[in-house]
């Protein structure tokens, strides 16, 4: 008992256990904490943190998201009982309800504006890569808006699958492969066989007789129009000269 | 927000060990510390949400911690005296096998147990000063006491862990 304060001292050196920094960073949303959720997609691992949902996949198993998660975002992960709250809020945003927060931090500014425009496209619409570079100012950057969205790492919930070629080909899908994204847009609602048939034959927007006005084909606005109304158009010089004015909604065109 | 969150980020990761010691020694079992440790941090966290910068740049953050998590104890254990853990025959270590490390941290345990069975005013007090050495200033601080206060606590506290009972009727 000489020794108490000797022993004390050895009480002092105690380590935490294994992981608990990263516990309490999961905890307290400074780090990621990730859960499995059930979707209309299937099985989707989620990780999120304070700022908002930070990553998602279709992963087999919880390692090979965290193995994923720790690669590509490149942040330590814990996994956590799924929050009911968030459960609620992917299942609204799947059904395109827009009511998710996203952490894009790590990526580059480009990236995060490619992000963000893509995700103003509506559920059930598609628009071209080319369309995405224009609308964040850089019309000339459209490879680069395609390894953006390649890179995604919010895929379904930052709809990736919504952008697509101009020439009719769906495009590469990081979500799950071109199949994927096929089934995601048909899920959406999009009528994926006529709008490849009429880009395959070189025809990229439709006109609308009474108004005089072009859009993307899955526009809402010319979502209900008959189809005797509508006028399928090339390009955006062959629609002005037809006496057409691009959409202010989806924008086909600079809107003068 | 970005500058807060990376400040709590060093922070844990400096002082997890410490927090996780002191929380260890005041209540007696690894489980109870580790949750006395990550609440101590997450009401850290809160707290600093609603500091302004000036006040986080002049933290002592040691005193800082440990006053939080002794509160942590306090509100935990009001009325809950710990458990008496039985540790039939544990003998001093016999020989250096493998079996040393486990009888190390067998005998740590066990030393935890005795000072988590102090009374609260005491236990703080010694838990501070000798298991995380701190200074009696930074005790004194940490736990909102007069140092001679603390001097005292420290000493009455240790007097019981000798197995000296008769100081108790001094306070």
């Amino acid at each position: 008992m000489i020794a108490l304060t000797t022993d004390l001292k050895r009480l002092g050196d105690v380590k935490a256990p294994a992981g608990f920094a990263d516990r309490v960073l999961a905890q307290v949303g400074v780090s990621d904490s990730y859960a499995r959720f059930e979707t209309v997609l299937g099985d989707v691992y989620v990780a999120w943190n304070r700022q908002g949902v930070s990553a998602a996949a279709r992963s087999a198993s919880a390692e090979e998201f965290e193995a994923w998660f720790r690669k590509d975002v490149g942040r330590p992960l814990s996994r956590a009982v799924a929050p009911r709250e968030l459960a609620a809020k992917i299942q609204d945003e799947l059904n395109g309800k827009r009511r998710m927060r996203f952490d894009l931090r790590g990526l580059t500014p480009f990236s995060q504006a490619v992000l963000r425009k893509t995700r103003e496209i509506p559920r059930g619409e598609v628009r071209p890569y080319g369309w995405v570079a224009r609308e964040i100012g850089h019309p000339a950057a459209v490879r680069a808006v395609g390894t953006a969205l390649a890179h995604n790492p919010i895929p379904y919930f930052i709809p990736c699958h919504r952008v697509v070629r101009t020439d009719g080909k769906i495009g590469n899908y990081g979500g799950g492969g071109p199949e994927a994204k096929r089934a995601i847009l048909t899920l959406e609602g999009v009528r994926l066989q006529r709008l490849q048939e009429m880009a395959g034959s070189g025809y990229r927007y439709q006109g609308m007789k009474s108004t005089k006005i072009f859009c993307f084909p899955t526009c809402y606005t010319g979502r209900h129009a008959l189809e005797k109304n509508i006028v399928w158009l090339r390009d955006e010089a062959s629609a002005r000269a037809a006496g057409f004015r691009p959409c202010k909604v989806c924008r086909p065109a600079v809107v003068a | 927000m970005e500058g807060v969150d990376g400040f709590f980020e060093r922070m844990v990761n400096e002082h997890q060990d410490r927090i996780f010691a002191a929380s260890f020694a005041m209540t007696g079992n690894r489980h109870d510390a580790e949750e006395v440790a990550q609440d101590t941090f997450f009401r850290a966290f809160r707290a600093l949400q609603t500091y302004p910068p000036e006040r986080i740049r002049d933290l002592k953050e040691r005193a800082w911690l440990h006053r939080i998590a002794v509160n942590v104890v306090r509100n935990r254990v009001r009325g809950v005296r710990p458990k008496v853990v039985e540790l039939n025959g544990s003998q001093p270590d016999r020989s250096p096998g493998p079996e040393a490390h486990v009888m190390e941290r067998m005998q740590i345990d066990e030393l935890a147990t005795r000072v988590a069975e102090l009374p609260i005013r005491y236990r703080e007090a010694v838990v501070l000063r000798h298991v995380r050495d701190l200074s009696y200033a930074e005790v004194a601080e940490a736990l909102g006491q007069p140092v001679g206060t603390v001097k005292a606590n420290v000493h009455r506290g240790l007097k019981l862990l000798r197995g000296d009972e008769d100081d108790r009727a001094d306070d």
